[in-house]
Order: structure tokens, then sequence, then C-alpha cells
């Protein structure tokens, strides 16, 4: 139950393909969201909330479990994890703008609310932690219908287990607790992971927690803790992989702290200036995921100056045509706000 | 036809769903071994064992929960609170996610979930073990609300709100657990969600009520009609949301009067959604002022047994209000 500090060495190695495919989505996310502040500070959108500084984290836990079938509960931080999990970027302009067809709630949500059944990416209100409680009744659901007989334990095309997100400021939630109290109850196939970016809006973890890490409650709960330096991708999808095998073969709950930073405020509505120093920041960028992941894969001669001109021009033309597509996109019609309210009686 | 109590018809209906369809299973606190402190699980953990009749941890927010998670994952959730006056630690469960899920993912997800509680006053529970909380969920769209007031309803909306695509609310008034018996036909039959009942056909003043006060709205007319001859019509509401418009109508249509009972304090109160529709949609039937009869507008049901029976309404209390509005 101890925590340790995993480190990516002790792994074993991760293919050229998938390290470069990693790349591409840390960038794309970036790309994707970099423009989308543009557009607030342009006036054409009323609100964006960023996954920057976030990528690793959430792209090597993406990339660690059977996505699209597995059960997801992401959080509003998190563009890059779902865009590997099978959101588009138009899917994420759409909810932006929101506009008509966009997948998540048919933009009745604010953005950044993912939802998409198809990918069992399963929907999130903007009340933070109560989807941590949900991913355990998915899991418990899960080994219910192992027990029962409703799903063989190894079928890879049915969910074998939950994955939930929040920040380490949400972990002060009742809701947390008791989520992380029933996986631990029933060892179920659950992973928690708190992308620990040091504030919740504008209040250090320390105001938050008498213990440094979020991943020191875990052992209160019979769940398995581990601290990650969450701007290594590598490092987050050793220690997800582990996590998933872990709930794949019946041993229990984990929770993963990747310990991160955002560098940008906390919203479009906010002003970080207020409540900590430019040098912090500063510092922070200076220890940025995607520069430092491709310092790695060029230093292993995994990626040329000529694949990385390449990735930008691509990512700017899906980002230049996502935008593009989401703007021409009607709104759907006030009367929207009628529909689904109850869902049918099955016949 | 077997004559039970109410509660045994709860029991029946949830162990016939069980056996009917494994993906029902039951949670909250002493469901298992103990058959829940009222006894409604009473025999189902030896029947169906330990894996679909699960004791939760003390802690309502996530006996809803679960309930979410696991209905979202394809089951179908029978969460018991033990008591409607604990369920507020999982309001924000219930008020941000549970109604909201659908709507806010644009039909792709929804919880096939029941929410159990026993609710309402009269019993000596004090202000904590007596609450009635129906019009909190009432204002929820998204949510089903019911609450049966004989054993025939109880097992036929119980099996309905099982096997609902939606959330539903079935608060049971616990007073009537085993003081209310009645006919339940054998084996599976269900009661639509939605449309009120008749309990009682009457042509001078309509009375609309559910759960407890539906039961002593009942024997309250038989009381004015044996010592005054009034006819008064009972309107056994069920649902509560969405509500039978049309039967609360129909009812007013004949009699031109109404008093709405719930046990509730009064301001707030469920019956004053009743009483808007009755003054929007009910206004060229109108005879007289349209009453409510309810708790008093205090924090809750004192302990002490005066105090109590101040507070509560009972048969008693609903003739005289019925024999005033038909003096009218
Ligand atoms: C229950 C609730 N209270 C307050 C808020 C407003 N709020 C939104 S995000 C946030 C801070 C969350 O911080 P953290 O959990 O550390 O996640 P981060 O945004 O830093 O990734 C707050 C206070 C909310 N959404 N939900
Ligand atoms: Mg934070």
């Amino acid at each position: 139950m101890a925590v340790k500090t995993q480190k990516a060495q002790q792994a074993p190695p991760v293919s050229p393909e998938l390290q470069r495919e990693m790349y591409w989505y840390m960038l794309l996310s970036r790309r994707l969201d970099e423009r989308t502040w543009m557009l607030h500070r342009q006036g054409k959108i009323a609100f964006h909330i960023s996954a920057i500084g976030h990528e690793a984290a959430q792209v090597g836990a993406a990339f660690a479990f059977n996505r699209g079938v597995d059960y997801a509960y992401p959080y509003y931080r998190d563009l890059a994890m779902c865009l590997v999990i099978g959101m588009t970027p138009l899917d994420f302009m759409l909810g932006v703008y929101g506009k008509e067809g966009e997948p998540s709630s048919g933009a009745r949500q604010m953005p950044s609310h993912w939802s998409n059944k198809k990918l069992n990416i399963v929907s999130q209100s903007a009340s933070v932690a109560t989807q941590v409680p949900h991913a355990a009744g998915s899991a418990f659901a899960i080994k219910y219908r192992q027990k029962v007989g409703l799903q063989d334990p190894n079928d890879p095309t049915q969910p074998r287990l939950a994955i939930v997100c929040l920040g380490e400021g949400s972990t002060s939630q009742g809701e947390w607790h008791e989520g992380m109290n029933w996986a631990g109850v029933h060892q179920l196939p659950f992973i928690c992971i708190v992308q620990n970016n040091h504030y919740a809006i504008s209040v250090p973890f320390d105001q938050q927690s008498a213990v440094p890490n979020v991943a020191d409650r875990a052992a209160a709960y019979g769940v398995k803790g581990v601290v990650v330096d969450g701007n290594d991708v590598l490092a987050m999808y050793h220690v997800t992989r582990e996590a998933v095998e872990r709930a794949y073969n019946g041993e229990g709950p984990t929770l993963i702290e990747a310990k991160t930073y955002r560098p940008v405020p906390h919203s479009s509505d906010d002003d970080d200036r207020s409540y900590r120093s430019r040098e912090e920041v500063e510092e922070w960028k200076r220890k940025d995921p995607i520069l430092r992941f491709q310092k790695v894969l060029t230093e292993a001669g995994l990626l040329t100056q000529a694949d990385i001109d390449e990735m930008e021009a691509r990512a700017k033309r899906i980002v230049d045509e996502a935008q593009k597509r989401a703007e021409e996109t009607p709104y759907p019609p006030g009367h929207a706000a009628l529909g689904d309210v109850y869902a049918p009686l099955e016949s | 036809m077997a004559e039970m109590t109410l509660i045994q018809a709860i029991t029946q209906a949830m162990d016939e769903e069980l056996a009917r369809d494994k993906r029902v299973f039951i949670t909250g606190e002493d469901v298992g071994p103990r058959g829940g402190v009222f006894r409604a699980t009473m025999g189902l953990f030896d029947k169906y064992g330990a894996d679909r009749i699960v004791d939760s941890p003390l802690a309502e927010l996530s006996i809803v929960a679960i309930g979410i998670g696991a209905a979202v994952a394809g089951l179908r959730p029978i969460c018991e609170i033990q008591f409607a006056d604990f369920i507020h630690p999982a309001f924000n469960q219930i008020v941000s996610e549970a109604s909201k899920m659908y709507y806010r993912s644009n039909g792709q997800w929804n919880v096939p979930m029941v929410i159990r509680a026993p609710y309402g006053g009269g019993i000596s529970g004090g202000l904590y073990h007596s609450q009635s909380v129906e019009a909190f969920f009432t204002h929820l769209p998204g949510l089903k609300v019911v609450i049966p007031s004989t054993p025939h309803d109880a097992k036929g909306l119980l099996k309905s709100a099982v096997r609902d695509p939606n959330p539903v609310m079935f608060f049971e008034p616990k007073k009537g657990y085993r003081a209310i018996k009645g006919d339940v036909p054998e084996g599976d039959y269900t009661v639509p969600i939605g449309p009120a009942r008749i309990a009682r056909v009457g042509t001078d003043v309509s009375v609309y009520a559910y759960g407890m006060m539906a039961h002593y709205a009942t024997i309250a007319a038989e009381m004015v009609a044996q010592s005054d001859g009034i006819a008064a019509e009972v309107v056994d509401l069920r649902t509560l949301l969405p509500v039978d418009k049309e039967a609360i109508l129909n009812s007013f249509k004949k009699t031109g009067k109404a008093l709405i009972v719930y046990e509730d304090n009064l301001t707030m109160g469920y019956g004053a959604e009743v009483a808007a529709i009755l003054a929007n949609e009910g206004f060229e039937y109108m005879d007289a002022p349209v009453r409510r009869l309810a708790g008093p507008d205090v924090p809750g049901v004192p302990f002490s047994h005066d105090m109590q029976e101040f507070f509560m309404v009972n048969p008693h209390k609903i003739a005289d209000a019925i024999r005033d509005l038909a003096a009218y």
C-alpha cells in the first residue's frame, strides 16, 4: 500500500511508433487548446478551460487502458485524454462554439464536459468530484456482471475497468472519499488519476490537505497509491499500465497522483497573477511536457525536425478545419432545450 | 389474491424483480443479513446472496452515486435510504447527477435506478426520523417521484420503477408499512408510473393526497359520509412527478371544491403545485377557495406525544376540513 514514486527506466520499452503517436496527440491537443484561447481573446467564444501543461499526464494514461471500451470518466481539463480516446478536434470545437451536433451534450453543457456513449466516456457535470463514486459504481457493475455470470472477465470487447480523473483540490470533496472507499471495500477494477497541478483555481494544496501527497491518503482506503511525475509521458504510461493490469487481474484499485502544473489561468475567466508569481510560472514553463518529450525523442533518434515540421503542419490544418466547420455550423434551435428530459419507456 | 401489508408488498416486488432480472441488485445500509431496519429486504440476502444484496458503507451520497455509476453501466440498482431524513447527504448526487444525466448527455446516458426511502411522521421519530422530503425532489425534471398508499399499488409501482429507464424516487409511508393492508395479486403485474387513482368516488369535495395521507383521506371520507352525508372524492396521486393533471382537473370539474392534504409542513410543499394547477387550469370550475391541510411551518416533527399529534394530519383533521369546505 505504501506510496512509491515510479521511474520510467524500470519499465519495459515502448515502441517508437507508440511514442511518436503519444507525441502527436500531445501536440495536437496543445495546438487546439492554444487556438481556443485565441478565439476567446477574439471574443468569438464564451469560455475555455485548458489542458495546457497536463498533456503528458493525460496522454500517458489514455494510451494505457482499453480506450473506447473501458469506462472513462474524464474531467473538464481532459482535452488531450479525450482526443486519445477518440473524440475529435471538431467535436471539441462544436462544444466551444455551442453548435448543433456537439456530441457530448448537444451543446447543452459548457465546453469540455465530455460524454460519448460510443466511446464509453460517461457524462460529467460541473460539480467537481461527483464522477468519482460514479466510476466506482461502474467498476462495481463490471465486477458484479462478472460474478453473476453476465460477463466473461477476459472478454476484451467488454469494459473491464473504470478510470476517473480529477484535480487535487477536488479530492477535498466527500464524493472523492466515498468513491475511494467503495473502490477499496470491494477491491474494484478502478483507477483514479489525480492531476495535481498544485492549485484549485487560486488555492494551493497545503490549504486542501495536511499531508503532502493525495496518494498518501490511498492506503487509508485499501487502495494502492502511486506518485508519478505527470510531466513525463512515459512514466505516466507505465504506472497506468501497471494499474490497468492490476484492475484486469482482479488485484484491486489504484490511485495515481500525477504531479504537474497549469501554466495558464484556471479558465478563461481567471487571472492567475493574484495568487502566484510570474517566476514560478516561468520555472514550470521550462518543464513543459511537450518540449521535454520532444527532447527525449529527438535525442533517441525517434523524431527528426522534418517529423516535427510535418506534425505541426498537420495539426494546424486539422485545427483550422475544425474551427472553420464549427463556425459554419448553426446553433441548435431554441426548442432543443426541451428535449431529453426523460428516457422513453422500453417497449 | 392475498392480503398483505404495505411492506410485504414492497418486499415481494423486489423479490420478483430480482428473480426476473439478474441486472437488479439492492444496496443500502443493513439491507443484507439484517433485512433492513424496517425488514423491507427480509429474506432476500438468503435467497440471492451477498453479490446481489449488498450492505453499503454508512454513506448515503455513495449509495446513490454507486447506483448511478452502476446504472449507466447497465445494471438496475435499487438503492435503499434507511430513512428519508438521511437522504440529504445524497442530495447533490440526485440533483446534479441522477436528474440531469440524460438531459446533459443529449440522451446518450440514462440512469435506470430506484431510490427507495421510508418517509413520514407519527411514529415517535422526532425531527430526524419523520421527515417528508418529496417536495425537494418534485422540483427536479428528469426524476420521477412515486408514493404508493396501498399494497397493490406499492408492488405494481415498484416493479414499474425498477423497469423504468429513468431515476425513480420511491417514497414509502413508513407509518403505513404494517398498518396498511390490502389485497395483492399473485405474481407479475405492474401499475404504470403517471396516472392517479380515484380511491373513492364523490361529488361534493375533491381531496387530493398521497401516501399515508391518501389512506387517511379515504378513512376521513367515510367518516363524513356517515356523519354528514358528504360525498367526498379522494384522488390518490400516486405519482407526484410527472403528475396526472387530467385526473386532478377531472375531479375538480365535478366538485368545484379542493382540499389538498400532505403531511409535510405547509409552505412550498407539494400541495402548492396542485393548488397552482387548479388555479390556472380549473378556474372556471371553482366553487370555493382551494384549501391545503398540512403540517405547521416548524423545522421538524417533535418527538413528545402531544406535540407530535399536534403536528400530524390525521383522519379527524381531514374530516373537519372536508366539512368546512362542503359548507362553504
Ligand atoms: C462542487 C464545486 N465547487 C466549486 C466549483 C468551482 N470550481 C471549478 S474548478 C475548481 C477548482 C478545482 O481545482 P482542482 O480540483 O485542483 O482541479 P484543477 O482545475 O486545478 O485541474 C473550482 C473551485 C465546482 N465546479 N464544483
Ligand atoms: Mg488543481
